[in-house]
């Protein structure tokens, strides 16, 4: 634990914690004025309920060059990476692809070769479409894998998050309302429903938020398009390739539009906003991973458009190696950070429902 | 931006608050306006960055306040604490006009929250700004911009050439040249003087040094000692200011609302001698904080140090600089730099005097007091018996001062021989003209907000 950094961040929620000026703009304030002193433990949560909209930072009558130099959104930024690095497991895999954009691009070459190497030494044992490049049970028996052992280490590191931050046995009404929370990013639009600070400084503008949901929307249809596929091809013995009117293709088509243009928008928002609000150490990192899920998006509905040319084979590999990066790099990056947020959302409902009970 | 080529109808000095409402009513109105704030962008918006509230009437539910809160009621509110010392028809205008303000500044840019944690009791009668002031200013700054409002920061107004019944030029300071400008009107929102140490300890005498200002460093009176040189009317009492008692490592200028202290209803509080000299019981806090500055200014060296135990420290806020804190009554003597058997025979005598504390009760009146003690301590008076023993400093903290331009209902200044055609003043720097002395909370931003539009569009009209 990089005790300096929670100690900085402790500091800062102190001198808040005598102000609260900020109390409307995010859950951070409420949950951190229910505290007089604070644990490495709450300042972890506090950390991890923080989205990075900056709003506190502008509003701060105590940023530099005040003598207090508040800056809380870097602050909890900087412990909120150092606690996903912590919890991660292999820890080292984590200190290195949060803060390095470079070795995420080399990552997806590794991957790229991996998938060239399979459909030549594997190849196909004579299917259709994309099957003709690569058999089914060759994609599962590398994907199946590639899945799984990541959300092993993403199950292993909440555990870890979830004793640290002292959680309780989670009720199913803990789950629905931070669901409800996190699906409407009620906390990207700010107390007031305008937004963040983030690409113009203090102005509200809710790009942000937006840009946000294109992601998480995106990726979910993704996800979803697979999923269904899955299901149509054990379920009902229905194989791929399938119609541009079938489930997998809409989803897979929409979610891909929105992803492709989602992650290009989300880093050149980024280029606009202040990077000393962030985690400056971070920002190769987070790049790096906006561009490697952009690149998955794009690398889809490329191959989709493509799909009966030529430069077919070529492009599934090159597909599917990004899609294999992703996944197994999804602990150790920015994508991560949706698993704790949505833990923190959880914990914060166990601490609402504690004070209403005592009330 | 560099210097202002542009002719300007309207110059207004200052960039809090009161200027920033002067200057949007003026550009609406279609005036071209310019702003000469002398602070530097980081820390432009003057003490309005520190607020957390105004306060507004309403006839009923507004905005984030609940029920309702009369012209009548707001006024008795005020005179409660001016002791009369009002001017009641310009008392009357600010408190009407508070109701229009609160959608105009939505209108603005402002938003507001409920009340914040622990200020229950202003739900009703102040209405909290999202993200505090500095959110505010920000807000009125964009608002402006798209208004057309040019801005000049680090630009420090030296002087106002009065002829007569108008004000021909504005000096200021930029980047180390002095400018020069002819705007048709000016409007003044500079704020008071009190981070002028000289001009405070001139007024206040050599105690004055050791107060700590808790908002901008920047009102210094410049504009304001100006105008008074020339003979513009005046309004209030120069010795008089705004002061609180304050946690007395707080910084000398901008420390703002953090560096308030909750702990005296709960404490004893003692001088550098470490005798008690006031009724730390004497009502709830809010009501007793302005108080204690001028207890704690006529003290020996302009400190005091408050004192509880254990079993009181989690009954008020918390405050930014965490307390002393020792096992041993000597050992937080030899911390604080008191006499050490003087505080422990303090404490013992206090001990000794208190009752029955069955009835006490942290949020009330509770009467638990102490007998025979001189001075006493009417209410909380519990025995500080429970290691480990916690210590904080007071000292002097000034708001604002009182001292300023004397106006009329329409926000215009004068001299004895009559109004001053081009002049008005706005927020802090007129202030007196309704506050004589005490403080309202939330009163600061509503003179500032109602006047701060009047005068705009005063000058806006006679500029167009
Ligand atoms: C810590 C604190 C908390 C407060 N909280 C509240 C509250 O919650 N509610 C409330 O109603 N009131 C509050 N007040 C009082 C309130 O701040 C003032 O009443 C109000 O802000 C005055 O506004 P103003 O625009 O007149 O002055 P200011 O906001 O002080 O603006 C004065 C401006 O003039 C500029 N200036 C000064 N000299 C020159 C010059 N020579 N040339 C150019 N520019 C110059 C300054 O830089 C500044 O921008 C608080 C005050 C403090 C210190
Ligand atoms: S960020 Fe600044 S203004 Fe907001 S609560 Fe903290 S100290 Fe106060
Ligand atoms: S940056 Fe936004 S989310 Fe984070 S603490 Fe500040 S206001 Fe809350």
């Amino acid at each position: 634990m990089q005790t300096d950094l929670i100690q900085e961040a402790r500091r800062q929620a102190e001198i808040c914690n005598a102000c609260r000026y900020c109390e409307g703009y995010c859950s951070v304030f409420p949950s951190l004025h229910a505290e007089r002193a604070f644990s490495d433990g709450d300042i972890t949560q506090l950390a991890n309920l923080c989205h990075n909209c900056r709003g506190c930072y502008y509003a701060c009558q105590y940023t530099a060059p005040h003598a207090f130099d508040l800056n809380l959104p870097k602050a909890l930024a900087e412990v909120r990476r150092d606690s996903w690095e912590r919890f991660t497991w292999p820890q080292p895999l984590a200190r290195r692809f949060h803060t390095h954009g470079g070795a995420i691009a080399l990552a997806l070459v590794v991957g790229f070769a991996l998938l060239f190497w399979a459909t030549r030494a594997i190849g196909s044992s004579g299917g259709e479409g994309f099957y003709a490049v690569l058999s089914h049970n060759a994609m599962v028996a590398i994907f199946a894998p590639a899945f799984l052992l990541p959300l092993f280490s993403i199950a292993f590191s909440l555990r870890r998050y979830w004793a640290e931050v002292n959680g309780k046995p989670i009720q199913m009404s803990d789950l629905t309302v931070a669901l409800k929370r996190a699906g409407k990013m009620q906390d990207l639009a700010a107390g007031h429903g305008e937004g963040c600070n983030f690409e113009d400084e203090d102005r509200f503008s809710q790009a942000r938020r937006h840009i946000h949901h294109a992601i998480m929307y995106g990726f979910l249809l993704c996800f979803a398009s697979t999923s269904v596929a899955t299901v149509m091809h054990y379920g009902f013995g229905l194989h791929a390739p399938y119609g541009f009117w079938s489930l997998p293709k809409l989803f897979g088509i929409s979610g891909g539009v929105l992803l492709t243009l989602g992650c290009g928008a989300m880093a050149l928002l980024k280029q606009k906003s202040d990077r000393d609000l962030g985690d400056p150490s971070a920002w190769g990192g987070d790049i790096g991973f906006i561009l490697l899920l952009g690149f998955v998006g794009l690398s889809g509905l490329v191959l989709y458009a493509l799909g009966s040319t030529p430069l077919m084979p070529a492009l599934l590999a090159i597909h599917l190696g990004s899609v294999l990066t992703f996944f197994l790099l999804t602990p150790y990056t920015k994508m991560a950070h949706g698993f704790y947020r949505l833990a923190a959302l959880v914990r914060d409902a166990q601490r609402k429902r504690d004070v209403s009970m005592v009330r | 931006m560099a210097t202002p080529k542009e002719a300007y109808d309207i110059a207004v000095i200052g960039g809090g608050n009161a200027a920033l409402c002067a200057a949007m009513t003026a550009a609406e109105a279609g005036a071209r306006v310019l702003i000469l704030e002398t602070a530097p962008k980081p820390y432009r918006g003057g003490n309005s960055r520190h607020t957390r509230n105004f306060r507004c009437m309403h006839s009923g539910p507004l905005g984030p306040l609940v029920e309702a809160y009369s012209e009548d009621e707001y006024l008795s509110d005020l005179l409660k604490v001016t002791g009369g010392k009002t001017d009641e028809h310009l008392a009357r205008l600010a408190i009407r006009t508070s109701e229009e303000c609160l959608p105009w500044m939505e209108e603005h840019g402002v938003r507001f929250q409920p009340s914040l944690s622990g200020t229950l009791s202003l739900a009703r009668t102040n209405a909290f700004f999202m993200g505090g002031g500095k959110s505010l200013v920000n807000a009125y700054y964009r608002t402006a911009a798209g208004l057309g409002v040019d801005v000049l920061y680090e630009a420090a107004v030296t002087h106002l050439e009065l002829n007569s019944d108008q004000i021909e030029w504005v000096d200021y300071t930029y980047e180390g040249q002095s400018q020069r400008i002819t705007p048709k009107a000016v409007i003044v929102a500079s704020g008071g003087f009190q981070a002028d140490t000289d001009w405070l300890t001139r007024a206040w005498g050599e105690p004055a040094k050791n107060f700590l200002i808790r908002g901008t460093p920047y009102n210094r009176g410049v504009v304001l000692s100006d105008l008074l040189d020339q003979g513009v009317e005046s309004v209030g009492d120069p010795t008089q200011c705004h002061a609180v008692a304050i946690d007395g490592r707080a910084p000398k200028f901008d420390g703002g609302i953090v560096t308030r202290l909750d702990c005296v209803p709960f404490s004893i509080v003692v001088n550098k001698d470490a005798e008690r000299f006031y009724d730390e019981g004497e009502d709830v806090w809010p009501k007793r904080y302005a108080i204690w500055g001028r207890l704690v200014a006529a003290q020996p060296d302009q400190v005091g140090y408050a004192i509880i135990d254990a079993k009181s420290l989690n009954l008020f806020m918390p405050s930014v600089f965490p307390p002393l804190k020792a096992d041993r009554l000597d050992e937080l003597a030899g911390m604080m730099d008191l006499p050490a058997e003087k505080l422990k025979a303090t404490v013992s005598a206090f001990n000794a005097a208190c009752g029955d504390i069955s009835g006490f009760h942290p949020t009330e009146l509770d009467g638990v007091t102490t007998s025979g003690l001189i001075p006493p301590k009417t209410n909380w008076a519990r025995p500080i018996t429970e290691p480990p023993f916690y210590g904080y400093s007071l000292r002097t903290g000034v708001t604002f001062t009182y001292l300023g331009l004397k106006v009329d209902e329409t926000a215009q200044c004068s001299t004895p021989s009559g109004k001053i055609k081009n002049l008005w003043a706005a927020g802090e720097t007129m202030a007196g003209s309704i506050l004589g002395q005490g403080y309202l909370a939330g009163f600061g931003m509503t003179i500032g907000t109602v006047f701060g539009r009047i005068a705009g569009r005063e000058a806006a009209a006679y500029a167009n």
